[in-house]
């Protein structure tokens, strides 16, 4: 394999594990549930990609034949991460789990478990409803 | 595009041919006994999950939705970056916060791809959608103002997928 080409997937996988490192890191730092929720979405997704697209450079090289099951299992986590995101976020509202007390919005929280329109949201006042 | 008429053999021809592709790929072979099984796979998951189905999803513009994939997988990425620099950063200036987003689109299909969307791009997630499909909730990790939050999904997301979906 030629040394640029090695560079190139050591540097594609260091990217993709700081990015998978951060989102755990995430996971430790901040306050509740709800924002913890934003590392496994987005950080955890990007890290993985890059992961397997280092693995399928790789393994298209040495088999000789282009490798795209990497690409799938990337198609799907990213179908799939959205939906878990959302089952933990509807779940904890559910429970009315209180978010951090810096959160904006909190009135939000109880119509949501409701599942009713937000009766006292900001944007009916200013008269735009759809 | 995708409306072809109902076969009791094939339900769903679209997503039959979607999974043989798919086992294919996975198994990164064109062995005779896999392509046996893809075929089993293609015919019997469809006749199985066929009565979950209600209503055929039409794209009316199939080119938009390239556009919209690779504007999606743009915004993944710094969508990724903020929210790595938002961890890392001082959790003092964090201002997570709730926003309730009034929906126009419509159709199942469009207001699955939307929350997805939501929820893997701008440093937002998806939470909760009212019982009218009227309001989607939405969770922010760094929410300066609600409305403008509001007003970017919209004109970013909702109206291209609208336009897609024909809706």
């Amino acid at each position: 394999m030629a040394t640029w080409l090695e560079g190139l997937i050591a540097l594609v996988l260091i990217i993709g594990g700081v990015f998978l490192l951060i989102g755990s890191i995430g996971l430790v730092r901040l306050p509740d549930l709800y924002t913890r929720l934003h590392g496994p979405t987005k950080a955890t997704t990007l890290g993985m990609a890059g992961l397997l697209l280092a693995s399928s450079v790789v393994s298209s090289i040495t088999q000789g034949s282009i490798s795209v099951h990497e690409w799938l299992i990337t198609l799907f986590l990213l179908i799939t991460a959205p939906v878990s995101a959302n089952m933990i976020a509807k779940t904890a509202m559910h429970h009315d789990l209180t978010p951090w007390k810096r959160t904006k919005g909190q009135e939000l929280v109880d119509p949501a478990s409701r599942q009713a329109p937000p009766s006292d949201h900001h944007s009916v006042k200013d008269g735009k409803l759809p | 595009m995708f409306t072809v008429k109902e076969s009791r053999f094939l339900p769903m021809p679209f997503h039959s041919l979607l999974l043989f592709v798919v086992w294919l790929l996975l198994n990164n072979t064109m062995a005779f006994g896999h392509i046996l099984l893809a075929l089993f796979f293609g015919w019997s998951i469809p006749k199985l999950v066929s009565i979950l189905k209600h209503g055929h999803p039409t794209i009316k513009r199939p080119w938009l939705t390239v556009r919209y994939f690779f504007m999606v997988m743009k915004d993944i990425i710094t969508a990724n970056i903020e929210v790595a620099l938002m961890v890392l950063g001082p959790l003092k200036k964090l201002q997570p916060g709730f926003a309730a987003i009034p929906l126009d689109i419509t159709s199942d299909l469009g207001v699955t791809l939307l929350a997805s969307t939501i929820s893997l791009t701008p440093g937002t997630v998806s939470a909760e959608i009212s019982e009218d499909r009227k309001w989607l909730y939405v969770h922010a990790l760094h929410l300066d103002n609600a409305d403008e939050l509001i007003a970017q999904v919209k004109q970013r997301y909702e109206i291209p997928l609208k336009e897609i979906l024909g809706c």
